[in-house]
């Protein structure tokens, strides 16, 4: 196979590049991003790279393209996919042929109905870009409104009062983190964040969302409001999905692919937080992930299988978020949970475990200081891949050790 | 090379296939125990963001961090593959009398 071409260089393709290379791979790479730099790591843009103002944290420098052979185009999208051609079109008008193709274009803010885009003082959280404007508008004494309850909206109120800003966080539904994350522990985290003195409003409909040169407000359909010098929508991400679909491939919630990580076109491959996929795990739910590990899972995976190993997906969810000294993790997906169990830890840190009707583990999730739960969820995220029915009191009982039931 | 051997803590008070974190003169070490009972020492920070180790999980021979699940082998120091690309420094460690001693240099 003569050539292989990335669309998208962020996690996903980088790591799919490196890792055709670390499989041997002996033809051409091309890796192709719409933004100006080398791909660099997103979670830091809500959290300490962020409040540092740092430059990005490069995937890999330079030379390591360069002695790995991977072409990367830069600051360049690409425009369309002509299958019969076997090419990628690029916006400088150039095509490159490609012999398989993998998209990695990752996924974009959701804007919020009805709000002005381009308003400086309303933005969104994904490229450096972003977070170096956000950045700027940042200062003790200013007053940030952050639209949505996610992650994304809860790290950057945490970053924003470390920097000493004053924030108000709103969300639509009732409570914060409701989309996969325990109710004790969103109110755990919300807690944390009252103490921070970020102002927490749920449960509120926003009816508009104004801005002009002399600041910005949030309006609610109860006639109340918040003055803001900067708004942050954080409402979720869609998929960047335009090129398969113009292509004419599958898409569905994500461009979608099979076990193996394949489009429709059997030469064209999908991985990271642009596809959706089968997960065997939990008897071939189609899902959707927006999360790191997957995204360099999935590029290593897809890299294996455009060299034609043909392995499945296995790997199991998992999610980390650091909000001021807590660190969350989730490993699995909770939903079908009929029983839930929980292990205390030192210092205020706790598990956990959602056990489906038949006793298996299908999820962890778990809040401390520092990384109090992160050895307890790999272990629990093991026993979740072996399929394994631990035994409910072992779990709660911190004294028992999981690494026991993984033997066992 | 002038090293100095260091005392850990008793052979026993790491379990079998696990790490602890060892502090020293201003620097931080994980220092480990495997499953066939030798014992490794390398530095304690992970190589990509600096994270304590000894909160990882050891698996055979290789540590894995808690923060990101970047792995080393800690017999030998390489990193194993993303996110770290930057091998950890090893220490020579030596069993005397039921104690841990790491030679720091
Ligand atoms: C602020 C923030 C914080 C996060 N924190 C965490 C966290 O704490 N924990 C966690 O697990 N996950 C976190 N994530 C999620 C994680 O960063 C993503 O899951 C990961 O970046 C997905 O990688 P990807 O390569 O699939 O997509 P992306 O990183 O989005 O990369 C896709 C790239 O493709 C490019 N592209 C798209 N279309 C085209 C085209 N047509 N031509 C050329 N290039 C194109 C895009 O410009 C982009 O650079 C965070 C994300 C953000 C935004
Ligand atoms: S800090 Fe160790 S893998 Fe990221």
């Amino acid at each position: 196979m003569s050539h292989i071409v990335i669309v998208g260089a962020g996690e996903c393709g980088a790591r799919a590049a490196f890792a055709l290379r670390e499989k041997r791979f002996e033809g051409g790479i091309t890796l192709i991003g719409a933004e100006p730099h080398l791909p660099y790591e997103r979670p830091p843009l809500s959290k300490d790279g962020l409040a540092g103002a740092e430059p990005p944290k490069y995937i890999a420098g330079p030379e390591r393209y360069e002695e790995a052979r991977i072409t990367v185009l830069t600051g360049v999208p690409v425009e369309a996919i002509d299958r019969r051609q076997r090419a990628v079109r690029l916006a400088d008008g150039r095509a490159i042929h490609y012999g398989r193709l993998l998209l990695a274009t990752g996924a974009r803010p959701r804007a919020l109905p009805g709000a002005p885009e381009n308003s400086g003082r309303i933005r969104m959280l994904r490229t450096h870009a972003d977070a170096l404007a956000i950045r700027r508008a940042l200062a003790p004494g200013r007053k940030l409104v952050i639209i949505g309850g996610g992650f994304i909206g809860l790290e950057l109120a945490a970053t924003a009062r470390k920097l000493g800003a004053e924030v108000v966080l709103i969300e639509g539904l009732p409570r914060v983190l409701s989309r996969g994350v325990p109710e004790e522990i969103a109110d755990v985290v919300a807690e944390r964040h009252r103490q921070e003195g970020v102002e927490i409003v749920c449960g509120v409909r926003i009816a508009a969302v104004e801005a002009d040169d002399d600041g910005a407000r949030v309006l609610f359909a109860d006639g109340t409001g918040r003055l803001a010098d900067l708004i942050v929508v954080g409402i979720g991400a869609i998929p960047n999905t335009g090129l398969a679909e113009a292509a004419g491939i599958l898409v569905e919630n994500g461009i979608a692919v099979d076990e193996r990580l394949r489009t429709s076109d059997p030469d064209i491959y999908a991985a990271g937080d642009c596809c959706s996929f089968p997960l065997s795990l939990y008897q071939g739910r189609r899902v959707r992930l927006e999360a790191w590990r997957n995204a360099q899972d999935q590029g290593t995976l897809a890299a294996a299988n455009l060299m034609g190993a043909n392995e499945p997906v296995a790997s199991v969810p998992w999610f980390w978020s650091d909000q001021y000294e807590l660190t969350l993790q989730i490993a699995g997906l909770a939903d079908g949970a009929v029983t839930t169990v929980r292990r205390d830890l030192t210092d205020g840190a706790f598990i956990l475990f959602h056990l489906d009707g038949e006793g298996r583990l299908i999820a962890a999730s778990g809040i401390g200081p520092g990384n109090a739960v992160a050895r307890d969820i790999r272990l629990a995220e093991m026993l979740i891949a072996a399929g394994s029915r631990p035994d409910p009191a072992a779990l709660s009982s911190p004294e028992s050790k999981l690494k026991k039931l993984l033997a066992a | 090379m002038s090293s100095n051997w260091v005392e850990v803590c008793a052979a026993d008070d790491i379990d079998e296939e696990d790490v602890i974190r060892f502090d020293h003169d201003g620097r931080t070490f994980a220092v480990y125990r495997s499953p066939d009972d030798e014992y490794f020492a390398t530095d304690g920070l992970c190589t990509h963001e600096h994270i304590h180790l000894a909160d990882g999980l050891v698996m055979d021979d290789i540590i894995e961090c808690p923060k990101h699940n970047g792995r080393f082998n800690y017999k030998t120091g390489q990193a194993k593959g993303a996110p770290v690309c930057v091998n950890l420094r090893t220490y020579p460690v030596k069993v005397e009398a039921g104690s841990v001693f790491i030679a720091i240099s």
